[in-house]
């Protein structure tokens, strides 16, 4: 899957405070800090645009960023999130509600 | 069925027994915060048991689950169920003021992230009509900055504090929650003038934070008593409201009186 749909997973708590996200997971209170350009991703990452739409049309558009390195870091980032259980991705287009897990399960998974 | 209130942060908790030696108990130990508040937030009725009725320790792990809107707190001397629907509850207990105190702090901490607030691990006090909050972990000072505090300072408490927004202003609010100095802070509020991240250093220094780091550290010195995602998702977007309200400093103390020149 190299270029998913994208979304958050919608139990975790956030915010953006001064262009930076912050997440905290309930199970264990842990708060994450990103980036402006990972935060950039973050906001996008709504269960309806793939990836490379997210990095072409608003991290390249927003950032001093060539596409390629964008994109790798993107990658990254995604495959991390996901792996930590607070991105959730697929092949098409979904309801990033409907496929919430409880942040223990998917965490663990 | 005798009944003592115990009111903290404006929020009051009514506990009725049948043991008027457990209510005086209450009374003795909460002092200035007891009340004859009419519309308590919650409702305990307390029934005491003998000692040997339970594993005697205060020190075991806490446990807070939540059922629906059922509330389920047990630890070694103490289990209770609560209602935030309804707002009653019940506690089987040792006669024991731990027992009460232990409740009594996740009670409020449910309480209060209802009310857009939370208990923070930080002491405070109140200095010509502002409070000044100095959150950190244990052995970080936060008793040693109350005890060099300038005369007339008033405590709130040297552990727990009391962070509730009223209108669009932060409060802090005193709490019998003490740590080292084992006192009751004063029963009284004021507006929260700054926070600050303590911690021993090699001089007195306060670095300002940015809303994103200043969110990081206080939620790391917030009470949870409970894994739980609304409760967790409710307290998170408080911190982040309040970090955007009231400034948040670090400060690195020498621990003597200098250090108050430092805090603005």
């Amino acid at each position: 899957m190299n270029d998913p749909y994208i979304a958050r997973n919608t139990r975790l708590g956030t915010c953006t405070l001064a262009g930076e996200a912050i997440i905290v997971t309930p199970s264990d209170s842990r708060i994450y800090n990103l980036n402006p350009v990972a935060t950039c991703i973050w906001e996008a990452a709504d269960g309806q645009s793939r990836l490379t739409q997210i990095v072409d049309g608003r991290v390249c558009a927003e950032f001093d960023i060539d596409r390629d390195t964008a994109l790798n870091d993107a990658l990254r980032f995604v495959d991390d999130f996901c792996a930590k259980g607070l991105l959730v991705k697929a092949e098409s287009p979904f309801d990033p509600g409907s496929v919430a897990k409880p942040f223990l399960e998917s965490s663990n998974g | 069925m005798e009944s003592v209130t115990v009111a903290v942060g404006e929020i009051a908790i009514r506990l009725q027994s049948v043991d008027a030696g457990y209510c005086d108990l209450v009374r003795k130990r909460y002092g200035n915060f007891v009340c004859d508040h009419r519309d308590p937030a919650a409702q305990i009725k307390v029934e005491c048991v003998p000692e040997d009725a339970y594993r005697v320790d205060s020190d075991a792990d806490l446990e807070v689950k939540r059922q629906s809107s059922q509330w389920i707190l047990s630890r070694g001397d103490f289990r209770a169920t609560w209602d935030s629907g309804t707002g009653l509850g019940s506690v089987r207990q040792v006669r024991s003021p731990y027992a009460t105190d232990s409740l009594l702090r996740v009670l409020h901490s449910l309480l209060l992230a209802q009310e857009g607030g939370f208990l923070l691990h930080a002491s405070s006090l109140i200095m010509e009509g502002d409070a000044y909050v100095f959150s950190g972990v244990s052995g970080s000072g936060k008793t040693t900055l109350v005890r060099l505090a300038p005369r007339g300072a008033v405590l709130l408490t040297d552990e727990i504090s009391y962070v509730r927004k009223v209108g669009s202003r932060y409060f802090a609010y005193g709490t019998p929650f003490a740590g080292e100095l084992d006192r009751n802070g004063d029963n009284v509020s004021a507006p929260i003038r700054a926070v600050y991240l303590i911690g021993h250093g090699p001089g007195n220094t306060v670095t300002h934070l940015h809303a994103g780091t200043a969110v990081s550290n206080l939620m790391r010195n917030v009470l949870f008593f409970a894994v739980e995602d609304q409760l967790v998702q409710s307290v998170f977007a408080s911190v982040c409201d309040f970090a955007l309200t009231v400034p948040v400093r670090r400060l690195e103390f020498v621990p003597n009186e200098t250090v108050w020149e430092v805090i603005e």
